[in-house]
């Protein structure tokens, strides 16, 4: 019993220290945007004695406002195209089986681990070709052609749980597929939509390589294009880059704060499938 | 659903029927269809092509041969490798979190959340504070130097011995509350009865999760262990980019395949060779994506839907 109880106890010690670090950088990061740089390189860990927002103005005086709102722009249409796409393309696929869909279906789940970097230089060429460089366009289709796999896999997934009787019922009434789709197969779809809904947000937003190469003038960069180049022009200007890093990263924990079991069922979805 | 209806129909039907049934999610999955066939089957062919060109010319296996022989590339190849050496340390951590929470279960859901944040941060965030924390006289540094462990302080990135590994690290911490929370939603699922006869025949710690859990988990640790070995290969752009300002140093301490791809196309301008060099990266990734593609379709019959 007491070895037991002993046990217990040093696990939730192992667990906390764990969690210590896996919080600490954070901490780092939220704290440091609140203090003066001394402040910051003489008790990095300490809590801001005199908090102020000062690095935050700086922040939003840099063109750190122009990037969030290229970010927000570009993960929002890719997102919401990527949706709708998916959506049609998965009951199109569960709709009408065909022979060899399944293996339709695990070649495309298979493409969502293809290294990006390996799409990079002829999709850079064609956007080139095109004179799409540095616009919007070019980052939101490829963004939107990477996001497709892992899509149409998860909500194929769970369009084929959705019971025969429901759809037979409806076809009987006269509905086109359309309008099956519609007022039945969707309405019934809200926690997967939303489940990849937010795993889309999070990878769009998070994505570097390509908005890297494809947004080379400054008023189109995104947030995270912006902050690697930031970074280096506040070297000596610790709070400001950490506040600009909380600003890059404040969407996604207050979404992360809400919607917590969407992204961890979400982001284990290719691992743990009908659970 | 259409199949009941046509088997009712009159006989001409069924044939007419049949053709739209074939060409019915035609107009459903084309939009995707242009969408990947661009993104993934275009960009394939044609960096395929390209590997084997110079201006236009064919150079049959030149530029793999000048790749391959190129010492940076080498380089950055063995550093991928030395990476692989994280996939087992995450493995295991994830493993022994796992069974510790599992074994804990109060206050399970908040050890998940905390734990799981580090996966969903942006890296470009991840690199940058990392960056500061693992300076000469960085926070690390600084405490343990307050902890009395002097002699462990490091100059964590600056140190060409060490530069790589430091990456390691960063990565173990942002890769491992995956693990954490794969492994755990399986154990929650496992059945408990599986676990009380253990217990009745006398089986300690170790014994039952090595004898009960493990075996239980297999397909789920190679799925992890697959993903991961990919993340290693050929996601590490990323951190390497952010933390050495894309030079992949000090030195040429931590270039990895896919820095060495972006230099080579958009810094060196020589798209033939950057195409060879990607080529080789899809080949040798190409072996766990058929791999994952296995244990995906293998999940789906043990207990796929």
């Amino acid at each position: 019993m007491l070895t037991h109880r002993l046990g217990v106890a040093s696990r939730h010690v192992v667990l906390i220290t764990l969690c210590v670090v896996a919080l600490g950088p954070g901490y780092l990061m939220v704290t440091g945007s609140l203090k003066s740089q001394s402040d910051f390189l003489d008790h990095p860990w300490a809590l801001p004695g005199n908090p102020s927002l000062g690095a935050y103005r700086t922040t939003f005086n840099d063109q750190f406002t122009q990037w969030l709102l290229n970010s927000v722009l570009v993960t929002f249409s890719a997102v919401l195209m990527t949706m709708v796409i998916a959506a049609l393309a998965a009951w199109g696929l569960v709709n009408w089986p065909f022979r060899g869909r399944d293996t339709v279906l695990g070649i495309t789940v298979s493409l969502m681990v293809v290294p990006p970097v390996v799409l990079l230089m002829p999709l850079f060429q064609v956007g080139a070709e095109l004179g799409w460089i540095s616009t919007y366009r070019i980052v939101i289709l490829v963004y939107v052609g990477l996001m497709l796999p892992f899509s149409i896999y998860l909500l194929a997934n769970f369009f084929r749980t959705i019971p025969a009787s429901l759809l037979e019922a409806a076809a009987l009434d006269g509905a086109s597929p359309f309008q099956v789709f519609r007022r039945i197969v969707l309405p019934l779809s809200g926690a997967p939509v939303a489940t990849l809904v937010v795993v889309n947000l999070l990878w769009a937003w998070n994505e570097l390589l390509l908005a890297l190469v494809f947004l080379q003038t400054d008023e189109k960069k995104t947030l995270m294009v912006g902050i690697t180049g930031f970074q280096s022009r506040y070297s000596l200007d610790i709070p400001t880059v950490m506040a600009g890093m909380v600003v890059a990263t404040l969407p996604l924990a207050a979404a992360y704060m809400f919607g917590q079991r969407y992204f961890i069922r979400g982001l284990t979805a290719g691992g743990l499938k009908g659970e | 659903m259409t199949t009941d209806v046509a088997s009712v129909g009159p006989a001409p039907r069924p044939v007419r029927r049949g053709l739209a049934h074939r060409l019915g999610p035609l107009p459903w999955v084309a939009p995707a269809a242009l969408a990947i066939l661009f993104v993934f089957a275009y960009s394939m062919f044609e960096l395929a092509r390209q590997s084997f060109q110079y201006e236009d010319a064919w150079v049959g296996f030149e530029n793999f041969s000048l790749v391959l022989s190129d010492p940076l590339f080498r380089t950055a190849i063995w550093h991928n490798t030395l990476l692989l050496l994280a996939v087992p340390v995450l493995v295991l951590l994830a493993l022994l979190v796992a069974v510790m929470l599992f074994e804990t279960r109060r206050g399970i859901v908040a050890y998940r959340a905390i734990l799981f944040l580090p996966y969903i941060l942006p890296i470009p965030v991840i690199g940058v504070v990392f960056g500061q924390l693992l300076q000469l006289n960085g926070a690390l540094n600084g405490t343990l130097d307050g902890l009395g462990l002097g002699s462990l302080t490091h100059d964590w990135l600056g140190n060409p011995q060490l530069a790589l590994w430091t990456m390691g690290g960063v990565i173990v911490w942002k890769e491992v509350g995956f693990g954490i929370v794969l492994f755990l939603a399986r154990m929650m699922s496992l059945p408990e009865d599986v676990y009380e006869s253990a217990k009745l025949d006398g089986a300690g710690f170790f014994r039952m999760h090595w004898h009960v859990t493990i075996p239980q988990m297999r397909p789920l640790v190679i799925f992890y262990v697959i993903s991961e070995a990919i993340v290693m290969v050929s996601w590490v752009f990323n951190y390497v980019f952010v933390m050495t300002n894309g030079q992949g140093g000090p030195g040429t301490s931590t270039v990895v395949t896919e820095l060495y791809i972006y230099r080579t196309a958009f810094q060196d301008q020589a798209p033939e060779l950057a195409s060879a060099a990607a080529v080789l990266l899809f080949l040798s990734t190409l072996v766990l994506i058929v791999g994952f593609f296995r244990v995906q379709r293998a999940d789906g019959g043990t207990f796929g839907d």
